[in-house]
């Protein structure tokens, strides 16, 4: 009986523990060859054959069909510049230089991924309709209410992640942060 | 008190055996991958325009709305495939993926230097079958391997502006992957 008991605890012990580090492993991200830049993360590697196995898992399980490397990088931001995770209630300013590429695309995802239901149907910019500065920088507002210059519109939903996708771009595995991959900056303006 | 603590120790060391033989497993098994959710709707070896992600509706997570895309769903096990895609104004790339959604090789318009991306994908197996000199004549001919015999092609198409995403898809709705006839052309 004591032995029955023993056995009961330790393969429930395993269960817990086993199922347990993969559920975390796959719903925050833990693949190998993150590249951070600022507040922006991306894993080149996911997108080549390369990619550890947790990474495929996190690809089957979320059904995502990653950005093949050869094609882009794609970046993502869930919190800003000093840490505050990202709400659709308050205005957002995203603004700065990108690295090298032949195109970007910037894009408002829900938490699952999904686009950010709003009045406009605007749910990115891409780096040709963006509006410049006169030194090629420029900035974003992302918020719930419309606001002069480049706009992107949140719904006030409460969480989002950026999606910040670089095309024809040499940045990749081998990129480190640095001063050859400026990433723009992410500041929260004001909050209701 | 130590029995119990050793019985804990040993399940938590069991743990890490049950984390890694999931995390392994798991590609193998999912049910709700890209290519499990692109089955319903893209029939074998047929180039199928996916539509446009919104609010509300999105085939999968995280795609790109500027991005008009189309996929292949192919099968090699009757003989390599023939894709055809013809270039759009802005942007326009091929990326593959195995069966488990792990893309293995892309390109884009500018790499491929032409109007149309033509490619011959097969597997190692195929590729080897093909006769030496064929290899040398043939030389401005691109070949994929693929390392499965099943996975997905993905045709993206960049829309610069919203305005432009018609002539967008119309790229990528234009492209063909069909199977190569044996002998037609090798």
């Amino acid at each position: 009986m004591r032995l029955l008991f023993a056995t009961l605890f330790t393969l429930f012990v395993a269960a817990a523990v086993g199922l347990g580090a993969t559920y975390f492993a796959l719903t925050r991200g833990a693949a190998f060859g993150a590249l951070r830049i600022g507040v922006w993360t991306a894993w080149p590697k996911t997108g080549t054959v390369d990619a550890d196995p947790y990474a495929r898992a996190a690809i089957a399980r979320n059904g995502v069909l990653p950005i093949a490397l050869g094609d882009g990088v794609s970046f993502s931001a869930t919190a800003d510049d000093v840490g505050r995770p990202l709400d659709g209630r308050c205005d957002v300013e995203i603004e700065g230089i990108t690295p090298q590429a032949r195109f970007w695309t910037l894009t408002l995802y829900g938490v699952n991924g999904e686009l950010v239901a709003n009045s406009v149907d605007r749910h990115g910019f891409t780096s040709e309709e963006i509006v410049r500065r006169s030194d090629g920088s420029f900035a974003i507002t992302v918020g719930p209410r419309a606001s002069a210059g480049n706009w992107l519109p949140t719904g006030g939903i409460e969480r989002y992640q950026v999606a910040l996708r670089f095309y024809d771009t040499a940045v990749g595995v081998s990129t480190k942060a640095g001063r050859e991959v400026p990433m723009p900056s992410v500041v929260t303006r004001s909050c209701p | 008190m130590i029995r119990w603590l050793l019985l804990m120790l040993g399940g938590v060391l069991l743990g890490g055996i049950v984390h890694i033989a999931t995390v392994i497993i798991l590609p193998r098994t999912a049910t709700q991958d890209a290519y499990s959710r692109l089955s319903t709707i893209a029939p074998v070896n047929k180039v199928t325009p996916l539509p446009q992600p919104t609010a509300g509706t999105s085939l999968m997570p995280l795609m790109d709305p500027a991005m008009a895309v189309a996929v292949c769903r192919y099968d090699l096990s009757q003989g390599p495939l023939k894709l055809s895609v013809p270039v759009s104004p802005a942007y326009t790339s091929v990326s593959f993926y195995t069966r488990t959604d792990v893309a293995y090789y892309a390109i884009n318009d500018r790499a491929a230097g032409r109007r149309v991306i033509e490619l011959d994908l097969m597997t190692a197996a195929q590729h080897e079958q093909i006769p030496e000199e064929e290899n040398v004549t043939a030389a401005d001919r691109l070949i994929v391997e693929s390392p499965t015999a099943t996975g997905l092609i993905a045709i993206h198409a960049l829309a610069p502006e919203p305005g432009l995403m018609p002539k967008a898809a119309a790229a990528v709705s234009a492209a063909t992957c069909t199977p190569a006839q044996a002998g037609a052309d090798r």
